[in-house]
């Protein structure tokens, strides 16, 4: 079967990325995988504010996920965050949280903020790519790389790396499932639509294939910028 | 910074020189980049050196004013986004967001490059909305120029979506360019201790006495100012500045296109 | 048998697999799962004998025992002063590290080091907690004058000193500047206009190829591509890092920032 843009059912869409492109920041990534765009900045570790929030242990983690105003499919999204943004920062944050050692810097917080300058489906999983490229760029110590895609349906096939129409099809499920790069476990999972069980291991296992791709992209990307 | 420092600075810049090398008006690398937002009606990407601003332009159709019922209307908002900054923090735009927005909004308002009344629809009804925002992408210093740039460049790259039974098809971009009457360039004098200087680094925004900023039109007539730092400035300092901005506007004006 | 899976100096990033077998063992940067030993850190694959660790090519700077660094006066407390060092966490300098002076209770702690001064200090002790104190005692620690501060990764600290301070002070004599390393990255220049932008335009250079061979090399062959700056008379170092203190007066007004009217 053909998807609307012609893809076979796990292909995914083209990718690059690239790190270091915001040179103010202690380390940034940028992610792109079809229209989708997103940049991380990670700022830290640094001290951390009000002092409630520090944990004397070690660091936290901190991520803040922002779609620009004019990044949209539709309408302009209002600046200033709503709750699908604050809940997508969580999940981001969660998704990298298992790979980053963070006991270095008690009383710390290494600051992760995603931004998306355009938008065309999959904007939670090519943030954890982008933030994960950061991460890495500021020398933060983790023991894997993460990287996310989402797989779903259209009619009866289980598809990889939705695109907006397939995304808001009705008939669908969209399954945003994010993995670290050598051990394959699963840090993010997420599902609405409806889906049999055994078509959700067929999703994840489509998703296990394509986050070896996006490993591979992120691996480059972070190489070149201090290829000699 | 201290006092010591602040005087070295000061002495090197009487001397002609800046840390980085560079004249007193020297601006760095200038870069423009058209279209590069796919779901913005309009959008532009400007780097001066390693400060990037991307501006992306959304038109929406509302209600006109009652006062203006045959006129359209602009909006311009800036988001110091905290990728940009250690120092921006995610939330509400803080004061030297407002201040920057307001001061690129005058500059395009009062040039009259968006001529308001062709954004009717239908008077009293329907007019269209341009709403322009800016957002930092890397702050390496002179934020003000680098989004005044973007702004205009983002609006200049502006197409029509197609409209029809009261409805907007966002993704389907008409041929009609946004009408512009004019392309006003802005350009931030700075003046730290005798000396003046343009495109300031985030070090020199440190340090800096006062600054104009100097909206200037097509034709070369002024068409809005803002005066900002801690120190007052002379009347002598002011042309200085005026007729500095004037000069190097065309620097700016020439990696536009058209 | 164990196998390196990346050759020596080559860019490796976390979760990348540098070895297998038992032969290998896990330094810096690196961590052993199983039959592998993998990368935890972005940086160059440095092999010595049988340990494989990893060679930072960024991240903040982390204090350590015995480091020199270049640190920024931000507060003034009760005890001494607080100083930015360009890491996660800000620094102490208490009376008592500062100098072997008598500093009476009520003595005007800005009149040795006022906010924003810069110095060079050296790194006393660091808790786990990561508190650190820091102390003026010992040759070449001082209070910083006119000159420029230049900031680089500070894991570009040690291809910039050289080796045996090669590099810095082929810098120095070729600029004609006086110029301190700080180990958190931040540097400081003193000399003519001229050698001190070029000895600034140096140092970003190394940043950038920091991580290249034949480094030295390049580096001399790009101070040549500039004229050799005018050599001016510097101003002497600052021995001890105190000013004359003022004699106590009651009517003086406390304390405060400087700036406001200039």
């Amino acid at each position: 079967m053909k998807r609307i843009d012609g893809r076979k059912p796990d292909e995914m869409r083209e990718m690059s990325a690239k790190a270091g492109i915001i040179p103010r920041a202690d380390g940034s990534g940028y992610f792109q995988i079809g229209n989708t765009i997103a940049y991380a900045a990670v700022y830290g570790p640094r001290n951390l504010y009000p002092r409630f929030l520090q944990d004397p242990q070690k660091g936290i983690l901190r991520v803040n996920y922002n779609m620009m105003p004019f990044s949209s499919k539709g309408e302009r999204v209002r600046p200033g965050g709503n709750r699908r943004s604050k809940e997508l920062g969580l999940v981001i944050e969660k998704s990298l949280l298992p790979v980053v050692n963070l006991y270095e810097f008690p009383n710390a917080v290494v600051d992760v903020f995603v931004e998306l300058p355009q938008t065309d489906a999959g904007t939670r999983c090519a943030g954890i790519c982008a933030a994960a490229i950061a991460l890495a760029d500021a020398g933060i110590p983790m023991r894997d790389l993460v990287a996310a895609v989402s797989a779903g349906k259209a009619g009866d096939t289980v598809i990889l790396d939705l695109n907006y129409e397939e995304d808001s099809a009705e008939e669908g499920a969209d399954i945003p499932v994010a993995m670290t790069g050598r051990s394959k476990e699963i840090t993010l999972l997420q599902m609405d639509g409806r889906m049999t069980a055994e078509d959700l291991r067929k999703a994840v296992q489509l998703c296990r294939k394509g986050i070896s791709q996006i490993i591979a992209v992120q691996q480059k990307a972070l190489q070149e910028k201090y290829a000699p | 910074m201290n006092k010591e420092l602040h005087a070295h600075m000061i002495k090197f810049l009487e001397r002609g020189s800046r840390y980085d090398g560079r004249k007193p008006l020297e601006y760095r690398d200038i870069l423009v980049e058209y279209g590069i937002v796919k779901n913005a009606e309009g959008s532009a990407r400007v780097k001066i050196g390693e400060t990037e601003v991307i501006t992306g332009v959304k038109l929406v159709v509302d209600k006109p004013y009652p006062d203006t019922p045959e006129q359209g209307s602009l909006m311009v908002g800036a988001e110091f986004l905290p990728i940009a900054n250690p120092d921006f923090e995610v939330g509400p735009p803080g004061i030297a967001a407002v201040e920057l927005a307001r001061v690129v909004d005058r500059g395009i308002r009062e040039s009259k490059a968006i001529d308001v009344k062709k954004l009717c629809i239908t008077a009293q009804e329907k007019v269209w909305t341009v709403i322009v925002d800016i957002c930092t992408v890397n702050d390496a210093g002179n934020l003000f120029d680098v989004s005044a740039l973007s702004a205009i460049a983002a609006l200049q790259s502006t197409k029509f979506p197609e409209y029809a039974d009261g409805k907007i098809q966002y993704g389907k971009l008409t041929d009609t360019p946004l009408p512009l009457a004019d392309v006003p360039i802005e350009v931030t004098v700075f003046k730290i201790g005798k000396s003046y200087i343009v495109d300031p680094t985030p070090d020199e925004e440190k340090v800096y006495d006062a600054r104009l900023t100097v909206a200037i039109s097509r034709d070369g007539r002024l068409c809005a100012l803002q005066k900002g730092g801690d120190v007052a400035l002379s009347e002598d300092d002011i042309f200085a500045m005026i007729d500095i901005a004037a000069e190097k506007q065309h620097e700016l004006r020439e990696k536009l296109e058209g | 048998m164990g196998t390196l899976l990346v050759s020596e100096k080559t860019v490796v990033v976390p979760g990348q697999e540098l070895a297998t077998g038992m032969d290998y063992l896990p330094g810096f940067g690196a961590y052993r799962d199983g039959e592998h030993i993998v990368a935890s850190q972005l940086g160059l694959l440095s092999v010595e004998g049988r340990a494989i660790k990893i060679i930072p090519l960024s991240g903040k700077y982390i204090p350590k025992n015995d480091d020199t660094v270049i640190a920024q006066v931000v507060d003034i407390t009760l005890h001494g002063w607080r100083l930015e060092i360009n890491s996660a966490y800000s620094a102490m300098l208490t009376l008592k590290d500062a100098t072997s002076d008598f500093i009476a209770r009520d003595a005007d702690l800005t009149a040795y080091f006022n906010f924003g001064d810069w110095i060079v200090a050296g790194v006393a002790n660091v808790t786990t907690q990561k508190l650190i104190d820091l102390t003026m005692k010992g040759p070449g620690l001082r209070k910083l004058g006119e000159g420029m501060i230049v900031r680089v990764g500070p894991s570009k600290i040690p291809r910039i000193i050289g080796k045996g301070g090669s590099m810095v002070s082929m810098i120095k004599e070729y600029t004609g500047c006086r110029i301190i390393v700080g180990q958190n990255g931040v540097l400081w220049i003193q000399g003519s206009p001229e050698g001190e932008m070029l000895a600034a335009k140096t140092i970003k250079e190394i940043e950038q190829h920091a991580h290249r061979s034949g480094l030295t090399e390049r580096i001399k062959e790009f101070l040549g591509q500039f004229p050799k700056p005018e050599a001016v008379p510097l101003p002497p170092e600052e021995e001890r890092p105190h000013r004359e203190r003022r004699p106590f007066d009651p009517n003086r007004r406390p304390m405060r920032r400087s700036g406001g009217f200039r």
